[in-house]
Order: structure tokens, then sequence, then C-alpha cells
């Protein structure tokens, strides 16, 4: 039977081709500007980290004050007195403090003219704390933060730049006219948004060059290469005072594992911002905050306000075309009453009928999405009109999309079916045939 | 012609006719809200920066194993540095001004601060007006086309240098017209002095400049998009910037001599691809977004529009062959065809009448949603009523066909049997 009605519905849609041709574009353009601003949306709010997101926290303190402050909220970075704090206290599992770090390379060769790269001034925890994936090598250790040591870990892409693809582990490298050791070469490792670096970044950039120490990168006064944010009169003479102010530039996180750990960890940003209150360093009462990776990209507003938008906007566009086929497909069935009158009184249940409509709306279903796998295409290789280089980049067609796609116009087109097929299986058999 | 048959025969037809008043509903409220979206882009982006922005452009350097700018003596050697650069541009053949600049308009990299009546304000005070200082020397006005309408530019005495992270007192600085009827409405502002990040020194405003945006483009900046203030100093760090205006017409040719000019100066620096840019392109990275969605909201405004339509050509087809016999039997009884037409014309009216009173409910409801979720501001009436009219024309003109099929059709259909 259903061979059979896949017939009977190829023979009715090719009687209309205009009406055929106008609901199958429909889904198709429906379809596919949802699926290519869907595209986007899942590449900008997926997790960067799924394993880790919940045991990773940032935490904040306000150093600046109900006067200055971010309506009630602490800066989203840490001066450089509070992050030292923490990171000394050492109550976590793990931790680090991070800031961007932009310095000039002297390729070796024949190339005598330097190249800039960017990385960041980490603590060792962050390669096992974030999971970064290694080519050769590996990060350091805590007695090389201790030591200070002129250490240095290689993005894959730099690696490559810089040496070709070999294990470049124990060669030296001259970054912003010092030297350092190679340690470690990750893998590609661009976790997307940059949740770690939220502070200078939109989230949205281009994969690490290089990863050097913290301690060895305040050492050697290396500045921030990101944002930061003073308040207040300053009184800023140099490095050391640089240090000493208010300003913040530092982005501190820590693992922590059990939710008691977490409570813990709570209470001990909160001891020390009251300790500090005491102390006369803050004329406030303690105002701290610390949340989960999830919950960071969400305070954050990570996901650009036009993926949002236009995500809405293709979905009402969807829903519409929707609108449009149910009329149609209305308009299509009631037509042929009288051929459903005549079928039902040869003893076509009521069951048959629906099916039969059913299986034709499928079809519609099928074209449209087809059709609009084309569209998809097309526009996922043309977002780049529409976001910055670094988001179109993460908009990809896979198996998973197609699926979508397809999954998306046949479900939508039935439901859009359902209601004109009851209408049809309503078709009075005595009726019809008595105006025929 | 009497509405009564008409609502009649609607009744028959109730599926149909709601289908079609809620598409009319829903693409209302979607192209109201999708036009007004892009209305405001196209604002954004045609803001004008102040700047005359054609043949100028911008290079951005950094230097290799430079001295340190945390030391008095550093920052002399760095300043030395940076005026050889601009002395070399300077002597280009295809330059007419360069200026070394920390930040443009819309170059997003800003240094913002606020300034003040009083000397020693808080920067949530209530006196307290946000600004973005733009470090500079005597040949800005003339190299960015930024246009003087009161008081005095810099002059070489002017200028002074600092090292990046110093704070020097500012004894003098040009503000632009929008920020001096800030802080002196009376417009005097000229000779008057004002107070910069809380300072107790006070800075005296010795020229106003028509116009002159700040570099962030973001909805951050747009309470204080033109309170732009200007100081005459030279930033000293282990990078720089320079604005070059060109003589007319050799804008790529002063571009390619950058390069191998600064290189020879000293070659321990980086220049890159993104170094030396045209002002045209910092423009298009800072609008790209909104271009964007300009024209991702004006496409599917467009296909949205083209398939209602076409949905409304296709139900009412179906329609005029459901009534042939009715429509034949109309004419017979000495109905024009002109009646016939206007039948359906005003069929449409009344189904996309109710489409649009729905739409416009729904049109604003969505904008109040949009402002309480995004940055949207309220929608001008003006927007939903054109997209009213827009409605209801494209209802007539997609009727038009399928209507005058119904009106061609001849009255002996009336004795033929169904």
């Amino acid at each position: 039977m259903f061979a059979y009605y896949v017939q009977l519905g190829l023979r009715s849609l090719r009687r209309n081709p205009a009406l055929t041709a106008l609901m199958v574009m429909a889904i198709g353009f429906g379809v596919a500007a949802s699926m290519i601003t869907w595209s986007v949306f899942r590449a900008v709010s997926g997790d960067p980290i799924p394993d880790k997101s919940t045991q990773l926290f940032i935490p904040q303190i306000d150093g600046w004050g109900p006067q200055q402050n971010l309506k009630g909220e602490p800066p989203d970075a840490l001066n450089y007195a509070d992050a030292m704090a923490l990171m000394h206290a050492h109550r976590a599992v793990r931790q680090t403090l991070l800031y961007p770090v932009r310095l000039s390379v002297l390729p070796e060769g024949n190339r005598s003219l330097p190249v800039a790269a960017r990385g960041y001034a980490v603590y060792g925890d962050f390669f096992p704390m974030f999971e970064v994936p290694f080519l050769y090598g590996g990060g350091w250790n805590a007695a090389d933060d201790e030591s200070r040591g002129a250490v240095v870990v290689l993005g894959a892409e730099f690696n490559r730049k810089l040496f070709g693809d070999v294990d470049s582990v124990g060669r030296e490298i001259t970054l912003g006219g010092h030297l350092y050791r190679i340690v470690g070469v990750t893998r590609q490792w661009n976790p997307t948004p940059r949740f770690f670096d939220l502070f200078s970044s939109s989230g949205f950039a281009d994969a690490m060059d290089f990863y050097l120490p913290f301690t060895r990168a305040l050492d050697l006064q290396i500045a921030s290469a990101g944002s930061n944010s003073c308040r207040g009169k300053l009184d800023l003479t140099g490095w050391d005072s640089w240090l000493q102010g208010n300003c913040v530039w530092v982005t501190p996180w820590v693992e922590l594992g059990s939710s008691a750990d977490v409570a813990r960890y709570r209470r001990f940003l909160e001891d020390y911002a009251a300790d500090q209150q005491r102390a006369g360093r803050f004329g406030w009462a303690p105002n701290v905050r610390l949340r989960n990776v999830a919950q960071w990209l969400d305070y954050q507003r990570v996901v650009p306000q036009e993926s949002r938008i236009s995500l809405m906007v293709s979905l009402g566009f969807f829903v519409i075309c929707l609108i449009n086929t149910t009329g149609l497909l209305l308009a299509k069935f009631m037509r042929r009453a009288g051929e459903i009158g005549v079928r039902r009184s040869l003893g076509a249940s009521r069951r048959e009928i629906y099916a039969q409509y059913l299986i034709e709306a499928a079809m519609v279903g099928l074209a449209g999405g087809v059709l609009g796998l084309v569209f998809t295409v097309l526009g996922v290789s043309g977002v780049g009109v529409l976001f910055r280089p670094q988001i179109a980049r993460l908009a990809h067609v896979d198996m998973s999309l197609v699926g979508l796609t397809m999954a998306v116009a046949i479900l939508a087109t039935l439901a859009a079916a359902f209601y004109p097929a009851w209408r049809a299986a309503q078709v009075q058999p005595a009726w019809q045939l008595k105006s025929n | 012609m009497k509405l009564h048959p008409i609502l009649a025969a609607l009744r028959k037809h109730k599926a149909g006719t709601v289908l079609i008043a809620l598409q009319i509903a829903l693409t209302l409220a979607i192209v109201c809200n999708a036009v007004f979206i892009i209305g405001q882009r196209i604002d954004r982006v045609n803001r004008i920066t102040g700047l005359d922005e054609s043949n100028l452009f911008l290079v951005s350097q950094q230097w290799v194993g430079a001295p340190n700018a945390d030391s008095a003596d550093g920052v002399e050697k760095l300043d030395t540095m940076q005026r050889e650069d601009l002395a070399a541009l300077r002597q280009l053949p295809d330059v007419a001004s360069v200026a070394p600049i920390n930040s443009l308009p819309l170059l997003n990299s800003s240094w913002t601060g606020s300034v003040s009546h009083k000397p020693g304000a808080q920067l949530s005070g209530k006196d307290n007006t946000r600004t973005a200082y733009y470090f500079t020397d005597e040949q800005m006005l003339s190299t960015l086309g930024v246009r003087l309408v009161a008081g005095r530019a810099f002059n070489a005495g002017d200028v002074q240098h600092q090292g990046f992270r110093d704070q020097r007192d500012r004894p003098i600085a040009i503000i632009t017209r929008q920020l001096a009827d800030k802080l002196f409405p009376k417009g005097d502002a000229v000779g008057k002095v004002m107070y910069t990040d809380g300072s107790n020194a006070p800075t005296t405003i010795i020229g106003v400049v028509a116009r002159l945006q700040i570099p962030s483009t973001s909805s951050q900046g747009n309470d204080f998009a033109w309170y732009s203030t200007l100081i005459p100093t030279r930033l000293d760090a282990n990078f720089a910037r320079y604005a070059v205006r060109t003589k007319p017409g050799r804008l790529d040719a002063a571009m390619r001599a950058v390069a191998p000019t600064l290189y020879k100066v000293n070659p321990m620096r980086v220049l890159d691809d993104d170094s030396v840019k045209p002002f045209s392109d910092i423009r298009a990275r800072a609008y790209r977004a909104d271009v964007g969605m300009a024209i991702l909201m004006g496409v599917i405004c467009l296909i949205l529009l083209c398939v209602t339509a076409a949905g409304i050509v296709g139900l009412t087809s179906f329609w005029v062959g459901q009534r042939h016999r009715q429509i034949g039997v109309r004419r017979a009884l000495g109905a024009r065809k002109v009646d016939i037409l206007h039948y359906f014309q005003i069929e449409n009216l009344l189904i996309v009448g109710v489409g649009v009173a729905i739409g416009v409910l729904l049109a604003l409801g969505l904008n109040l949603w949009l402002m309480s979720h995004y940055e949207m501001t309220r929608i001008p009436l003006p927007y939903v009523l054109t997209g009213v009219l827009a409605m209801l024309a494209i209802g007539q003109a997609a009727v038009f066909v399928p209507a005058r099929r119904a009106s061609n059709v001849p009255p002996v259909v009336a004795t033929r049997a169904a």
C-alpha cells in the first residue's frame, strides 16, 4: 500500500507543478534559513570544555567598591595584589592566573625580519586544568613556576611555522629578546568560545602561539597585551605602581572537585574580602563571585546578539513558511474531495485516506529538505558576510546538520499536513457522490 | 457591494481564511521588526566620524628589543625612535602629513576616562562625563581632517611625551563640540578648565573641533560616542601607531612605501599584513556585523513577502476554482465582470485587514520582547504604518491575477452540469 500511495502522491504533485513548486520552495527556504543560522548558533553557544565545565571556576573579588564597580558586580578580572593572594593561598585542587601577551620572535633561517606572536602568561596548572593536548613534551611543573623558569610551550601551528613538523622540545627560542627552552608543543587546541579569557577577547580568536610562565613574565615586566581597567585617581609612575594599583588585568581560574569544595572556596573568598576590609584595604563589605564555565559564558553574554536574533528571525520565517504550506495543502487536498468520496465509498477507511495524504505531504517535505540542504550548503559558505571570520569559520556542514535538515523538513511538513489530511479524511462519501 | 455575502462565504472557508490572516499577521510582525533593525543598523553605519576618511591610513607597529618604557631613560630612547619614524614617514613624497596617535575612530581600541568641572571627582559621580582620549601631536588636525570650530590648534611647543603607564598632568586639551556643549552649555568652553580622571590639576580647553567619534563602536560606547578629548602628548611604549594622510589619490603608493621606509630606519620591528591598513578597512571591520545583519534581514524580508504573496495567490486560485460554478451563476444573473473582480478584492481586503490588525499587536509585542532582551529601542509608528500599507498592497497585488481569472468566467458555465 505504501508504494501505491507514493505513486498516487507523485501523480497528484505532478498535476499541479506550480503549487507543488511553491510548497517545496517555501519549505526549502524556511529550513535552510533556520539551519544556516543554527549552524552558527550551535558553534558559538557550545560548551568549550564539556568534561570539566562544572569543575572550573573563576573567582571574582570586588576591589573597586560600590561607588566604582560595575552596577554592583565585581570587576571581570583581578588586580595584581588579589590575584597573587589567591594564588599563594593555594585553596583549590589546581589554580592558575593568566593574561595575554604579545611578543616578537626572530624566526631562524634566512628570513631575518621579526614576526609577532600571541600567547598567554600562565601557571603550570593551566595545562592539566584545561586539558591541553600535547603533541610533544608537556607543560612545566610547580618548581618551574617557583624558580621563574625560562621555559615555553608552543602551539602546533606556531611550532610548524618556526621549525617545521619536528619535535622541537629541548630547543631554544628567542621571544621578545629573551631566550626560552621549549618544553612542550600542544596539538591543535583552540577551545571555542575562549572561556578562559573573556576579559581580553570576545571569545573568538585564532589559536595561541605560545604559553610562558606567569612568574617569568612578571620578572621581565611583560605588560598585558589585553584589556586593563582602572578606577579612581590613578597614580602610575612605572611597573611597580602599576602592580600596586587597582587596575584589573589578571584572570584567575581554579579547579574544584565536589560541591563541598565549591562551598568551601566561596567561603574562603568571602573571608579573604572580609580580611581586606578589616585591614582597611577595602572600605566595603565582601562582594565576591564564584562562577563556573557555563555561568561565566552566560554572564559575559558570549553568544553574539546577531546570532540569537538571526536564529529567531529564521525560525519565525520557517513558521510562516509552514503556515503557508498548510494553506496550500488544504487547498490541494480539498480540491480532490470527489476523488476521496469515491475511494471512501469503495471501502477505504479514514485511516487509509489519512495515510495517503500524509505520505503525499511527506514527499513535499522530502523535496523541500533536499532543496533546503542545497541552500544550507550555499548559505553556510556565505556566513562570512554576517559574522567575523573567527566566527564564520566555526559554521560548517556535517552529517548531523544534514540529518537535522532532512528530519526537520519532513517532520515540519508532516505537522503542517496534519490538519489538511484530517479534513480530507472527514470527507463524507455520500455527499460527494451526490453532488457529482 | 454588500459585505454580507462575502462574510457568509468566508464562514464556509474558515480554515483557509484563518491561515491567510495568521500568515499576514506573522509576516507583518517579523517584517516590521526586521526592517526596523535594518534601519537602526544603517543609521549606525552612517554615523559621521568627523574624519576626512579618504586618503587616510593607519600604521600599527611594534619594536623588537625596545627599551623599558618604565624607566626615564627608556622613555627618552623610545621617544627618539618614534620621532625618527615620524620624520621618515613625513619625508615620503606621497605623504601630506603624519601624526602619532593611540587610536582612531572605529578602531575599537580605546583609552577612556572622565572629565569633570571639579577637581578630584569620583568616576561614578554625577558631575563627571565619560570621554575617550586621543594622544597625538600638532599634526593631528590636518592629518585626520578634523575641523576646528573655536580656539586654536596644538602647536609644536605644546607637545609633551610620556611613558605609556606614566601619569602626567595635562595642561591643555582640545575637545569636541558635543563634549564642550555638555560641560559648558553656554558655548564658551575655550579658555575654561576641566579636570580629567579625578585629577586635581586643571586642564585648559584651548580649542573645540566640530566632531570626532570615539574609537569604540560597542554599545557601551553609545552614551559618549562624540565625547572625545585630544591631548598633545606622544605616548612612548614598545609599540606605536601613526595616522598618515596621503596626497590625493596616492593612498596605495604611500602605503606601499611604509614598510621599506620604516625597516630602513630600524629593522628590529614587527610589521605584518595587518600593520598598514587604510581607513576604509577599519570602517568595514567595525561595521561588518551591522552590514551583515542588515543584508540578512533584507533577504529574509524579501523572501518572506514573496512566500506570503505566493500563498495568497495559491489559496485564492483554489477558491476561484472551487466557486467556478457560483461565479457563472452570478454572471448569468447579471453581475458584471468588475463586480466579480471587486468581490475577490474586497474579500482579500477583509482577510488581510484582520491579519494586519493582529499583526500590529504582534509586531509591537515582538518589539517589546526584543527591547527587554536586546539593545533595541521602541519601534516608531511610521515603520508599523508603512508595514500595514505594504501588507494591504501586497494582498491586493497577489489577489489580482486569480480575481481577474474569476471575472473572466463566462455566464454560460451556470447552464452546464457540474
